[in-house]
């Protein structure tokens, strides 16, 4: 094609507007933060109450990065909490009754839970069953089954290696380094300098082809907040035990998902697909099939979830599990998805994950009793949704 | 005699867009009024304000209805003097039945409990009136949309309407429903009832209307007088787009441009098609069909004639089953199976239904461009921002879509530049045979113009271009060769300078009565 002249010139009006809803949630994570971290006289943010809150919440942002991706192709998962609890309890049974290695049954987990994903998959996609219907039954199918097989039983204990999918931390390569772990801290920096690095370089690749860039007084703020919020936080868990392992793998999990719905071809067919679906196949994309490894994925993610539960616990219990999906729907709405499919972001349902784990650590500080947080959880998630509709109205 | 409505001076900002300035418009008792205006003119405005959607107070100017000045602050209040609107989407609740919906909002009751035998007696009446013969307990979504267009006007003569406005009532019916549309127009003429009719089909307008607004930008260009005789299509026409139409219909001379029409590049041998409901339902019954090389092929017909049916079947097997057939593309079998095949085999069809089937309304035009063809800006799969972007805007230029750049949503667009964003989506998979089933629907003269010199040089290009229309105006203005399809089957064909309407209006009738002596040997 010829090269045509690009008529968009750099425009910052409409840029604080349109990216408002992602900062604003971005802006809400911070002043809850800051509220529980003053209510709480300063508990939140010691190093060992952090990193607790990466362990504790760290499978609902596993699971919501799948979840985000079922929504936007506008159907729902109710089962995950149950998939988790499931593959979490065939987890036990394998290493701890048959006595099988870690890595193969963690192997096997994972391949369960995509055929679980496909299966229910299947009937959502192929044979057009609303997925709310399927995955509930899903979620009573496997919250059975996990009952089944651990016969009412906790069971447990797992072996070391296996803990240490979620209670683990990185080796420290610096050895007799004291209370601050200098490897983790470098590589906190070294995440922040490459995503400001990041950036920078592509604000200057878009400034170069003309594209609407965001003013650049903000940008350079934006940049310096961050890269001082990662060392920040990178500096607190430095001097705990280091960066968890946990940690590692969500923090590549998001990374990676981040960049498969916003720059992928499979990633914006999904939205396309929920965008409009009729549309869509009439375009040539293979709508059914992309519903169908939704759901696989979703799968995946939640036997990896429970798998992380289990390893926390260090035991399989048959409540595991139990309610997760609330939290996860509710991540991936607090952070912008819409329910009618085709919207949503990934940024979003993490930092919506992490306001309602925020806010539950915070609140059990506290010393709120499960019953009020459950209130002011439900108050939050209407709260946020309802904020979201009447901006759109008005924008 | 004292003029029903008066709308004076009326006036209506958007944020930082002018939709209406100053415009005037007066409805005599019992009269048909036309406004018409290229989409964007401000006519659905208007009649927002008038139906209080835009309450009093959003707008400056005054409506006075019986002579007195009112302050509509919803639609519940103009609805109460008996101004009632149709919308072009109809507002009917498929899974009730048609006496539901025609009084869903005030049924007749008894202390709340809804007054059955009432509903449906007062159902039938009302379905009379309309010229309806249809059971009231049919669920609406069993019935055409002719018919639901009929329902609706029923559900407003519910409420003892005294001024009906209709906002492209006739859209998307035949030729025979709009006629019996239009005729019950002025049977509520005869009895008093004044409407308001928005249409882009100027022969319907100059058949039925009693004088007739013209809006542009905006304001009141124009209002003519038709007691004194019908007023010429064109004059319409000049002043909705303020220019010269010289034609309405961009000259089409393949043989001058360069490119003469060349061989057949696109045949379809005994494609036959079944309902996909109804299995034993044959919709298309072995039908051949070719393009040339530089062609537009036209396909008139009837509503339900089986012209989209054929072009979705074949476009990746869209529609029906049981679908049989060969087709050939330059020469070659092709598998169109599924639409990626039919994409890739060099077919683009460019759906009648273009907010249904066409757009991702809630995205930008950019990603609406590229959507059929994403690996063509995705080098291993990976999107690259600036070539798609280079892309977006380069079709955004050619097609002159208007906007205020190529990250604009497209459900933000008007039909005109939707239909363009379409166009660009299928052009960016360079077909070699591009389908265009009902390119022009529902949008203004001006921008139709352009869809028209489109067609031309896509033909001009080398592609194979068949369009599926309506109007049967249109195909004989811009096709080189018109077939007719009737009951799923070709029966008639005609070079497109040598068509007239009657002789495809023949052709179907000839071809229809035929059928008819058949069944009853």
């Amino acid at each position: 094609m010829s090269e045509a002249a690009l008529p968009e010139k750099p425009r910052h009006t409409g840029f604080l507007k349109n990216n408002l809803r992602e900062y604003g949630m971005m802006i809400s994570l911070f002043a809850i933060m800051i509220f529980f971290e003053v209510v709480t006289g300063g508990t939140l943010l010691r190093p060992l109450n952090l990193t607790n809150l990466v362990l504790q919440n760290s499978y609902i942002v596993i699971m919501a990065l799948g979840m985000l991706l079922v929504i936007v192709t506008g159907h729902i998962d109710l089962s995950v909490g149950s998939v988790a609890g499931f593959v979490g309890a065939v987890a036990a049974v394998l290493i701890v009754k048959f006595g099988l290695d870690w890595i193969t049954a963690t192997l096997l987990c994972l391949l369960l839970g995509a055929a679980i994903g496909a299966a229910q998959g299947y009937w959502v996609a192929y044979f057009k069953i609303p997925s709310f219907i399927v995955t509930l039954a899903g979620m009573l199918v496997f919250k059975g089954l996990a009952l089944a097989i651990l016969a009412g039983q906790s069971v447990g204990p797992f072996p070391p290696a296996f803990q240490k999918l979620s209670s683990g931390f990185i080796p420290e390569l610096v050895p007799d380094a004291g209370t601050l772990y200098p490897t983790s801290l470098a590589i906190g920096a070294l995440l922040a300098l490459a995503l400001v690095w990041q950036n920078f370089r592509s604000r200057a690749r878009q400034e170069s082809h003309g594209i609407e860039t965001e003013p650049y007084g903000f940008f350079l703020l934006k940049n310096v907040v961050f890269f001082a919020v990662i060392v920040y936080f990178a500096y607190l868990i430095a001097s705990h035990r280091g960066l968890p392992n946990v940690l590692v793998i969500m923090t590549a999990l998001v990374a990676l998902y981040g960049f498969m719905t916003t720059r992928t071809v499979i990633g914006r067919q999904i939205y396309a697909v929920g965008g409009n679906e009729k549309a869509a196949k009439l375009s040539g994309i293979k709508t059914e099939r992309l519903t169908f490894l939704t759901f696989v994925n979703m799968g995946v993610l939640a036997a990896l979830a429970g798998l992380i539960f289990a390893a926390r616990l260090n035991t399989a219990t048959p409540k595991a599990g139990l309610g997760f999906e609330l939290d996860v729907i509710a991540a991936c709405f607090i952070g912008g998805a819409s329910a009618y499919g085709g919207v949503g972001r990934v940024g979003g349902a993490v930092i919506g994950a992490l306001i309602m784990g925020v806010m539950n650590n915070g609140m059990s500080i506290l010393g709120i009793g499960i019953d009020y947080q459950q209130v002011i959880k439900g108050l939050v998630l209407l709260g946020a949704v309802c904020l979201d509709v009447y901006n759109q109205k008005r924008g | 005699m004292n003029a029903l409505l008066e709308m004076r001076g009326i006036s209506k900002h958007f944020t930082g867009v002018k939709a209406l300035s100053g415009v005037d418009l007066t409805v005599a008792p019992g009269e048909i009024h036309a406004l018409v205006g290229e989409n964007g003119a401000g006519k659905s405005t208007l009649m927002k304000v008038l139906s209080g959607v835009h309450p009093h107070g959003s707008y400056e100017g005054a409506i006075l209805f019986d002579s007195e000045e009112r302050r509509f602050r919803d639609i519940n209040d103009s609805e109460a003097l008996g101004i009632i609107i149709i919308h072009q989407e109809l507002a009917l609740i498929p899974l009730m039945s048609i006496a539901e919906n025609i009084f869903l909002t005030d049924p007749p009751a008894r202390f709340g409990i809804i007054d059955r035998s009432a509903v449906h007696r007062r159902a039938r009446e009302l379905l009379a009136k309309v010229g309806l013969d249809e059971n009231p307990d049919t669920l609406v979504t069993n019935i055409g949309v002719g018919k639901q267009q009929l329902v609706e006007i029923a559900k407003a003569l519910s409420k003892k309407v005294r001024l009906l406005i209709l906002d492209e009532p006739t859209a998307s019916l035949s030729e025979k429903d709009s006629a019996a549309l239009l005729d019950l127009l002025l049977e509520f003429k005869a009895q008093g009832i004044a409407s308001i009719l928005i249409s882009h089909k100027l022969n319907e307008v100059s058949r039925v209307a009693d004088r007739i607004t013209v809006l542009r930008d905006g304001r009141t260009v124009d209002t003519m007088d038709c007691s004194a005789g019908a007023v010429e299509e064109d004059r319409i026409i000049r002043s909705m787009v303020d220019r010269d139409l010289e034609h309405r219909y961009p000259k089409r001379e393949p043989t001058a441009s360069g490119t003469a029409i060349g061989e057949t590049i696109f045949k379809v041998r005994d494609w036959s098609v079944f309902h996909p409901l109804h299995a034993d339902r044959q919709v298309i019954r072995n039908v051949d069909f070719e393009v040339k090389r530089g062609e537009i092929v036209g396909i008139a017909g009837l509503m339900g004639a089986g012209r989209t049916e054929f072009a979705m079947s074949i476009f990746g097997r869209s529609w029906g089953q049981k679908i049989a057939g060969q087709v050939e593309i330059e020469g070659r079998p092709v598998d169109l199976s599924t639409v990626r095949r039919a994409v890739d085999a060099g077919l683009a069809y460019v759906t009648e239904d273009r907010k249904q089937l066409g757009l991702l309304l809630a995205d930008d035009i950019r990603k609406n461009i590229t959507l059929a063809n994403l690996p063509a800006v995705a080098p291993a799969s990976v999107i690259d921002d600036v070539r798609e972007l280079k892309v977006a805007a380069d079709y955004r230029a050619r097609m002159r879509i208007r906007s205020h750049s190529v990250y604009q949503e497209t459900g933000k667009l008007s039909g005109g530049n939707q239909q363009k964003v379409v166009l660009s989506k299928w052009l960016f998979t360079d077909p070699k045979v591009l389908i265009l089933d009902e390119p022009t629907r529902g949008i203004d003269v001006g921008a139709k113009y352009e869809i028209y010199c489109i067609i031309n040089e896509l033909a001009d290009a080398g592609k194979a271009v068949i369009v599926i229309s309506s109007e049967m105006p249109e195909l004989i203005g811009i096709c080189d060769r018109i077939c007719v399809m009737n009951e799923g089957a070709f029966v008639g064909e005609f070079p497109g300078p040598d068509c007239t309407q009657e002789k495809i209006m023949r052709a179907i009738m000839r071809h229809t009565n035929r059928a008819k002596e058949g069944e009853r040997p």
